[in-house]
């Protein structure tokens, strides 16, 4: 497995983003996690190539980071937090709850391949405690009556969550006032004053 | 290193006592200089710094108070004040290694490192003795072989980042690498990507615990048991220096040693496995004879040496001495070949001598140009022009070094080669010039050189280009001719050959070039003409690029036709006594090179054919011709320390020769530096060094003509009377410069200084240009790469590579299997035109013969070439060519 095509074309513009092609190295880790739920040695050769470094470094790389994944999982990944508040507030039930749900072990996938429970540290959603993230999107104070709806929808397609394979292609929409004021980089007028003078000719 | 000594320094004080330090020296190197030891894991002084093991923690005081610093971070700065043995920075120690051995498994009574391993060593000076972890330690699959030769325990690692640093900042080839984090943290390749490196043995070499230990070495001596003698490595011409260790006998390992000047410690696996073979059951242990090629049995039977030595000097005693004939002795010390350089030349009387197999450079060219060191090429803002092989396949240290000037001190580099080397991605231009048409590049490239010629040359109307040259005229007429041919040059265009040529003019600091062949399929002569351009470069000085181990000794000491030692052609050696009286006669006449033996040969002109050391039917460039060369000759004698395939056909007379670890003497390295090669263990049976069997052949033949030449010392001290560039060469010099060696004065830059003709000799008439030869293009898309080939058609680049089918190679057992299958490699662009499917099993067909291959695609080759290893297991690429002929057209074959 290697990258979709549109992939490709998402690659070669998050390369261009940047004044050596080796800074992409992280996004595109990303990009292809977001395509087949982890980095299939097929996806690291093609990156590895796109940023000129060997197979090595892009897995040394990823591998420094915890959410890069190495192995196979479900179309959506549940993390279920059980961290001090979510731990007070029935963290650990819920947890035990979808597992047997589910009927996997912690870490495991079901039968399927549609879920992947997993046990996460803080989420740093305290005041939503218990909560969960399923492919990295929130859900708070989930009781298990709705981890079960929440499983239910995501089987229907109703959760409004992406699978991994679309997931790059699907943006998170943030209401305008909350946006962080970062400059999306295509409207970027000036280079980011980090960037060494040299470089920024070399970006020219 | 390379760079001029700062006259700056900068004074700190290290425990107390005032020390000079360089600007920019890191604290750990500076103290080392002065005679402070701080203990170190990670850090090596030819990488970066990365203060990964944190051993070398002392105290330092830049005006802020003590505090605990890694010296091997931290430069030296002016005042800076240092404790190295405070209570702090013991404690640091302390405790660093009681956390190293944490997890470490202190199985070192069992560990190949125990003995000479720097945790054992500085556990016992720096650490604490007692451990108060009683937990269980990590445990690992181990030992887990990351390639061929060399295996990992993870239990063992401390993480010092030294292998994963050279793999990535030295060799460039970043195939480990730590991976996963903290506590996870571990070496590891890629999935199904082993560390197939060729350089892989250096890791082993630095690793300061036993994590890595390469194949030859595990489990074969402990260190104490070893002796050890610093000599020079024998497999290619950059001559390398090693550290030779044996046990009983037995060489067991060999380490590079840190000369500045050439290889800083480093070796390509070649280097440092190449051993192996030596200690191979299949060397000859005596000598060994058989009937002529005609008789009924053609069984060797073993004989003594006197029977064996009187059968040669029989023969070389009945035939008259234009009948007689050597090739090869690139094996041989210096010595050696200065003594059958005598007994051919000053004793039989013969100029048939070539240590060269048709694949080297004319001597007169290595001899006379000016030359340049391996320090010259790498010196800082320098420019290298290589016109010569894959420096990594072909001289792997010197890649290296290149690669190290290339990245870290900004040379800049310009490759004229028939493929993509190893260094292509490094290189400022690349030009590909089509097989057969390299001089007329180089020429273009070197008028080029000249703004005025160029603009001239640019110009629409020629006699407007040629007014405005005003008396360059003909160089622009020249250039404009040049252009034409290396424009017919598949890939090679008009604005990368000025561009190119840009850089050579602009070259600040110096240009080197590099000069070697680098297609075997095409002629010795068009680096003649390459080299003839080349000297018209302002200061441009020379590293020939040599086949084989000790070419420029054997080069150095007349074992080439028409050549004493001394750089001297026979007619410019005088009447009376040759050569201080030390030789009892000369040639009457200039003799035939490698090809012209090898056709006499083939004639029946050669009575006597010795091979020293030599295998032409793997090493000529014309399998044909060796292999009737071979049989014609009446008699062919071998010495060797192998019966290659030349023997087992032709040899007569086998007598077995002692190796590079087994006799002392000199060797003379590619830069025409003359280090030392040590005997640290006997040869097998009765194996004799090669000066001794010439010498005994000498005396057979004149009595009295080698008294007084028994140990290689008195060699070298003939060989320094006879020969004005060996003067050099004292027992005293040799000592003092123990470890980098003594440099023979080359041509100077000026082309002044000694040599041969102040260089100008070498310069022959130039070879008539050569017709892009092959059929007319295709007329239905001018704009084909392949212009002027049929249908699957290519033009044959043959190339060496570092492991192949070679005797010495096939008898190393961590190395035989690392030579890639046969593959005949074409540009992508090409796929549709061989007519047959890429993957498959063809038949590559000349005008001369065939081999069979894998058809594949590869990048680095131009449009219009097929690549081939030059001797790939079971297909010797030179079945494909004629000796002689400028462009070998292949075919591919589905077979």
């Amino acid at each position: 497995m290697t990258l979709s095509d549109a992939n490709e074309a998402q690659a070669a513009e998050i390369i261009g983003w940047f004044p050596r092609p080796r800074s992409a190295l992280i996004p595109l880790l990303h990009l292809a996690q977001a395509q087949d739920g982890y980095l299939t040695d097929g996806a690291m050769r093609r990156i590895a190539e796109l940023v000129g470094a060997t197979p090595a470094e892009v897995k040394g790389t990823a591998g420094f980071y915890e959410m890069f994944r190495f192995e196979p999982v479900g179309t959506y990944l549940v993390n279920v937090c059980t961290n001090i508040s979510c731990l007070l507030w029935g963290g650990e039930e819920l947890l035990e709850h979808a597992c047997e749900s589910l009927d996997v072990e912690v870490g495991g996938t079901t039968d399927d391949g549609m879920f992947t429970v997993e046990e996460a540290e803080c989420i740093a959603a305290c005041t939503e405690a218990p909560c969960l993230q399923v492919n990295y999107r929130y859900r708070g104070r989930v009781t298990p009556a709705d981890f079960d709806r929440l499983i239910e929808d995501l089987r229907a397609g109703r959760a409004g969550i992406a699978g991994h394979g679309v997931l790059a292609q699907v943006r998170q929409s943030i209401p305008a006032e909350r946006l962080a004021g970062v400059v999306p980089p295509e409207q970027a007028r000036e280079a980011p004053v980090w960037l060494a003078r040299n470089d920024v000719e070399a970006v020219r | 290193m390379t760079a001029t000594e700062p006259e700056t320094t900068v004074e700190i004080t290290v425990d107390g006592a005032a020390v000079d330090a360089k600007p920019g020296e890191m604290l750990i190197a500076a103290c080392e200089r002065s005679g402070t030891y701080i203990p170190r894991f990670c850090y090596h002084s030819r990488m970066s710094p990365v203060g990964m093991c944190r051993m070398c923690l002392v105290e330092v005081d830049t005006g802020r108070g003590f505090a605990l610093q890694p010296s091997c971070m931290v430069p030296v700065s002016e005042g800076m004040k240092v404790s190295t043995e405070s209570e702090a920075a013991k404690k640091a120690q302390d405790g660093v290694l009681e956390f190293l051995l944490i997890n470490h498994p202190l199985d070192c009574p069992v560990c190949d490192k125990g003995g000479e391993c720097p945790l054992q060593d500085q556990t016992m000076a720096y650490g604490p003795g007692e451990t108060r972890f009683v937990e269980e330690k990590r445990h690992f699959p181990k030992p887990i072989a990351i390639s061929e030769t060399v295996f990992l325990d993870r239990e063992r690692c401390i993480l010092c980042d030294r292998c994963t640093r050279f793999a990535d900042e030295v060799a460039g080839d970043a195939l480990i690498h730590f991976m996963g984090r903290g506590n996870h943290t571990e070496v590891n390749t890629f999935t199904g990507e082993p560390f197939a490196s060729y350089f892989s043995g250096n890791t082993v070499q630095i690793c300061p615990v036993g994590a890595l230990t390469a194949a030859p070495y595990r489990f074969k001596a402990r260190p104490w048991d070893l002796t050890e003698s610093l000599s020079t490595a024998w497999v290619d011409s950059l001559g390398s220096r090693v550290a030779v260790q044996a046990s009983r006998n037995r060489v067991l390992r060999v380490l590079g040693a840190d000369a500045d000047a050439v290889n800083w410690g480093w070796l390509s696996d070649k280097e440092r496995f190449g051993f192996e073979a030596l200690n191979s059951e299949a060397r000859l242990p005596a000598p060994k004879i058989r009937a002529e090629a005609d008789s009924d049995s053609r069984e060797f039977r073993r004989a003594g040496w006197g029977e064996a030595l009187e059968a040669v000097a029989d023969a070389l005693r009945a035939a008259s001495p234009e009948r007689v004939a050597v090739l090869g002795g690139a094996r041989l010390t210096n010595e050696a070949q200065y003594m059958w350089a005598k007994l051919a030349k000053g004793v039989v009387g013969t100029d048939n001598v070539d240590s060269q197999l048709g694949d080297g450079l004319d001597p007169r060219l290595v001899l006379g140009l000016p030359r340049a060191t391996i320090d010259d090429a790498c010196r800082p803002g320098g420019t290298v022009l290589l016109v010569g092989p894959d420096p990594k396949e072909e001289l792997p240290t010197l890649y290296l070094r290149l690669r190290h000037a290339i990245v870290n001190d900004g040379v800049r580099l310009v490759e004229v080669t028939p493929h993509a080397t190893g260094l292509s991605h490094l290189a400022e231009h690349s030009l590909r010039p089509r097989p057969g048409t390299t001089a007329e590049l180089v020429r273009a490239l070197v008028l080029a050189t000249d703004p005025d010629v160029l603009r001239s040359a640019a110009m629409e109307e020629p006699v407007l280009g040629a007014l405005a040259a005003g008396s360059k005229s003909d160089r622009v007429s020249e250039l404009r001719a040049a252009l034409t041919t290396a424009e017919t040059s598949f890939g090679t265009d008009r604005a990368g050959i000025e561009s190119a040529a840009r850089a050579l003019s602009g070259a600040q600091g110096g240009l080197v070039a590099v000069l070697g062949r680098m297609s075997l399929a095409e002629p010795a002569d068009i680096l003649d003409d390459a080299a003839r351009d080349l000297s018209r470069l302002p200061s441009v000085r020379v590293l020939p690029a040599l086949r084989r181990g000790n070419a420029m000794g054997a080069l150095e000491a007349g074992l080439a036709p028409d050549l004493v030692p001394g750089r001297m052609r026979l007619e410019e050696v005088g009447d009376g006594a040759p050569l201080a009286g030390c030789w009892p006669r000369l040639p009457a006449s200039p003799g035939l090179d490698a090809s012209g033996i090898l056709r006499a040969a083939a004639r029946g002109d050669i009575d006597v054919l010795v091979l020293l050391g030599a295998d032409p039917l793997n090493d000529f460039v014309d399998r044909d011709l060796a292999y009737r060369g071979l049989r014609g000759a009446s008699v062919v004698v071998a010495v060797d320390l192998f019966e290659n395939d030349s023997v087992s056909l032709a040899a007569r007379i086998v007598l077995p020769a002692a190796g590079p670890t087994e006799c002392d003497g000199t060797f003379t390295n590619l830069e025409g530096r003359v280090s030392i090669m040590s005997r640290k263990v006997t040869p097998p049976g009765t194996a004799r060094a090669d000066w001794m069997i010439a010498a005994d052949l000498s005396e057979r033949l004149e009595p009295g003509s080698t008294d007084g030449l028994d140990p290689p010392q008195a060699i070298r001290a003939e060989l320094a009377r006879v020969s004005e560039v060996h003067a050099p060469l004292t027992e005293e010099a040799l000592t003092q410069n123990h470890l980098e060696g003594v440099l023979l004065a080359g041509v100077g830059a000026t082309g002044e200084a000694g040599g041969w003709h102040g260089g100008k000799e070498w310069r022959r008439s130039r070879r008539q240009a050569a017709p892009v030869t092959g059929p007319a293009g295709r007329e239905d898309d001018p704009e084909a790469p392949a212009e002027g080939l049929n249908e699957g058609e290519f033009l044959l680049v043959a190339t060496r590579t570092m492991y192949d089918d070679g005797m010495m190679l096939r008898h190393c057992p961590s190395s035989r299997d690392l030579a890639a299958a046969a593959a005949a490699r074409i540009n992508p662009a090409d796929a549709d035109r061989a007519g047959v499917e890429v993957g498959a099993a063809v038949r590559v067909v000349s005008d001369f013969g065939h081999i069979e291959a894998t058809l594949t695609t590869d990048a680095g080759v131009p449009a219009g070439s097929l690549r081939v290893d030059w001797l790939a297991p079971g297909a010797p690429a030179n079945r494909l060519i004629a000796a002689g002929t400028d462009v070998t057209v292949v075919r591919v074959e589905a077979w």
